[in-house]
């Protein structure tokens, strides 16, 4: 036993010895902390394996941790420590703490030049990247995965109801029409909603062109207010409530708790992010279903565009310049329109280039599969305003808890519209003094 | 109390002996205890690049937040719920388990089994079989004519975590009320049986004023886990809502903390809590062990 040991000892001693010179010349290591699970982990794996079959200096070793909020509190925390990974991914709500610690990242276009890799931003979406840029335009985080939320609906179901199914409905007071002809097929609701903060807020403030906060969202300075009590606002939240009492509208629950109820066809509409597609695809299996835009309220004019959810990839400070070179040749790479266009289709995120939707259309996949293109349509139908360029607030998940709170307790009765939507302002105001505390 | 005291030899061995505790102490509990206090007067970036100190401001914006005051009651409500049932039902099971001759161990253990399942399991678990959409108790309940729906009604929300915390603890429970249980001089109840007294009687004259002293310590050990342990139970089912029904103080120090990555706020809250249980403890055993009768 004693020998064995000694004689394993010697051999680990060998072959470590044995290594070191080629250790020497082996590939730069790159770190990318992320937060996909599942079938997306995978895929996040296959394109590690595709840049580091692509080249020899660098070797991208992608990590799971948890999560986007697990993702990111661990970032921090190993920034804190001083073991940070060279790229982590954050979500949207993230960003303008990722863009008040100055001195923890590094923005992507000045890696990109200091690398002296060939870097176009208007070769981006600018409705994707416009969420990430500084007032001055220039694109701090590489856009990863970004989607837009969607309408959903079940075809089967609307033509029991005697409705077309080839058409989604359009307006607010269309989907009321659906929902009380779906309920008279006996269909127990007319439609939820996923993460109804984004959807019901968020985009809903966007698609109307109108401000869910003051400083244009925020992106003009911190000392920003939230605004998403105006009469229009007031006016959807107070539909809904209605709604909610005879099920027209039934809610589901935070995040996409609420995608059951689709899937077993309590509801026969679903608003839920463009990159649920995959999962209602599977889940699906009785019926078909179709995709259509955010429905909107005709007399507040016509649509302007949606904004994104989803996440970034931002590069952490405190590296060597030979790593960072590294790092910005696998977001030329991970920017490709081949790499993009396969991202896109598999996972119904939007791809973030015009040369990546350009070639899934030539590819076929928008004919084949009817209804991925919707997300895209609406994030690019105008071009972005002061309203619907994005929103960039800080201390935005816990924004996000407060609004969620609100909302459950207008839709249980126990807060008007109004009260709920005023009370969720003044305590998200709270939340943003704040912020502008930690970053003054 | 203590009658015996133990001599040692020269000074150096007493402190020699309690010095692993003494460290123990010091590194997970006294050190991160200061370290709340200190980041309680701090507002701080999440990265740690700049941080500002603000004496006492993180705590008057607490108490300023209707919000905050509220998880005080609702923490009450739910520590209330959960020290109640689980005890209430540990008791119930470890008085029949004690009458059962036949197959005795096979009941013990599977009544002890739930203690094994992690936190989060057990609320995903209840999570399951209460959803309103696909869940069996749910159906049960809709057919008995009840609306069940967690995600709208804060009453049903505060029942559903109430219930999966008690269920993991009635095993704990149960266990230590079965040990008391089985520590009771046979001899009394005979006499008692002798006099006439009935099974009911018995119980409420002799075994449960002879329980007590666990009685106590159990209900000391509940009102802790249902304060601290439980956030993993929350997070994993309602995340504190709907509205806030069931954001508990130490639910809301995980999320403010871990989630929102307020480190200050986070920090007096946890100041608080560590005041309150400190409080607490003080309390029950000052004033509440003395009518304890051992």
């Amino acid at each position: 036993m004693r020998l064995n040991r000694k004689a394993i000892t010697l051999a680990a001693a060998a072959a470590f010895a044995g290594s070191l010179p080629s250790a020497a010349l082996a590939a730069t290591e790159i770190n990318w902390w992320h937060a996909m699970g599942g079938k997306l982990g995978e895929k996040v794996n296959e394109i590690a394996e595709g840049f580091n079959a692509s080249q020899s200096d660098y070797k991208l070793i992608p990590i799971y941790k948890g999560n986007y909020t697990e993702t990111m509190t661990s970032a921090v925390a190993a920034f804190r420590a001083k073991q940070q990974p060279h790229i982590v991914q954050v979500f949207e709500v993230g960003t303008a703490s990722m863009m008040g610690a100055k001195g923890a990242i590094k923005p992507v276009y000045q890696l990109m030049t200091e690398a002296g890799e060939p870097f176009d931003p208007s070769a981006y979406l600018a409705s994707v990247t416009g969420y990430y840029t500084d007032t001055d335009g220039n694109m701090l985080s590489m856009p990863f995965n970004s989607s837009t939320p969607v309408l959903y609906y079940n075809k089967d179901a609307f033509a029991k109801a005697g409705l077309d199914p080839d058409a989604a409905p359009a307006t607010w007071p269309e989907v009321e029409a659906a929902a009380r002809k779906l309920q008279a097929a006996g269909y127990a609701c007319g439609f939820t909603t996923g993460w109804q903060s984004w959807v019901q807020l968020e985009n809903f403030s966007a698609w109307h062109n109108v401000p869910f906060a003051t400083k244009a969202n925020g992106f003009a300075g911190v000392d920003t207010e939230l605004s998403f009590n105006s009469p229009l606002h007031v006016k959807h939240v107070g539909t809904m409530a209605n709604w909610q009492k005879e099920k027209i509208f039934d809610y589901g629950g935070r995040r996409s708790d609420s995608a059951p109820k689709f899937y077993n066809q309590e509801c026969g509409m679903y608003m839920n992010s463009s990159a649920a597609y995959a999962g209602v695809k599977a889940n699906a299996k009785d019926f078909e279903f179709g995709v259509g835009a955010l429905p909107y309220w005709p007399d507040a004019g016509e649509p302007q565009n949606s904004i994104i959810g989803g996440a970034t990839l931002w590069v952490l400070t405190g590296h060597e310049d030979a790593e960072y070179k590294g790092v910005a040749k696998f977001f030329s790479y991970l920017a490709s329109a081949e790499v993009q266009a396969d991202w896109h289709q598999f996972t119904g995120y939007l791809p973030i280039t015009h040369a990546a939707a350009k070639l899934t259309k030539e590819q076929g996949f928008y004919a084949e599969n009817p209804g991925t293109d919707v997300a895209i349509m609406q994030m690019t139908g105008n071009a972005p305003t002061e309203n619907s360029k994005g929103l960039r607030l800080g201390n935005f998940v816990q924004i996000r808890d407060v609004i969620n709170e609100e909302l459950e307790a207008i839709w249980n009765g126990d807060k008007t519209a109004q009260q709920g939507l005023d009370d969720a302002v003044n305590r998200g105001n709270t939340l943003l003094r704040k912020f502008e505390k930690t970053v003054n | 109390m203590q009658h015996k005291r133990v001599i040692f030899q020269g000074r150096a061995l007493p402190y020699f002996l309690v010095l692993p505790q003494l460290a123990i102490t010091l590194v997970f509990f006294i050190w991160p205890a200061t370290q709340a206090l200190y980041q309680s007067v701090l507002i701080e970036d999440p990265f740690g690049l700049g941080s500002s100190f603000v004496w006492f401001e993180n705590f008057e914006d607490l108490f300023a937040d209707p919000a905050y005051l509220g998880s005080f009651r609702t923490t009450i409500i739910f520590s209330l719920g959960v020290t109640t049932l689980s005890m209430v039902t540990a008791l119930v099971l470890a008085a029949m388990a004690d009458r059962v001759v036949r197959g005795a161990t096979t009941y013990k253990t599977l009544l002890i089994w739930p203690y094994a399942v992690a936190p989060a399991v057990a609320g995903i678990l209840w999570w399951f079989m209460f959803n309103p959409s696909i869940g069996v108790l749910a159906y049960v309940l809709q057919q008995l004519g009840y609306d069940w729906n967690h995600y709208l009604s804060g009453g049903d929300a505060m029942t559903l975590v109430v219930i999966a915390a008690s269920w993991k603890q009635v095993s704990y429970n149960f266990l230590f009320f079965l040990a008391g249980l089985q520590a009771i001089p046979k001899s009394l109840i005979e006499a008692a049986a002798i006099d006439g007294a009935g099974p009911v009687k018995r119980f409420w004259t002799i075994i449960f004023p002879l329980l007590s002293p666990t009685t106590f310590f159990l209900l000391v050990v509940n009102v802790v886990y249902a304060f601290f342990d439980t956030f993993g139970i929350i997070h994993a089912t309602t995340s504190g809502g709907p509205a806030q029904a069931t954001t508990i103080l130490v639910f809301k120090v995980y999320n403010d903390g871990f989630v929102g990555l307020d480190l200050g706020g986070s920090a007096a809250q946890s100041v608080i809590l560590m005041a309150i249980v400190v409080a607490l403890t003080v309390v029950q055993f000052r004033y509440i062990e003395r009518k304890v009768e051992y």
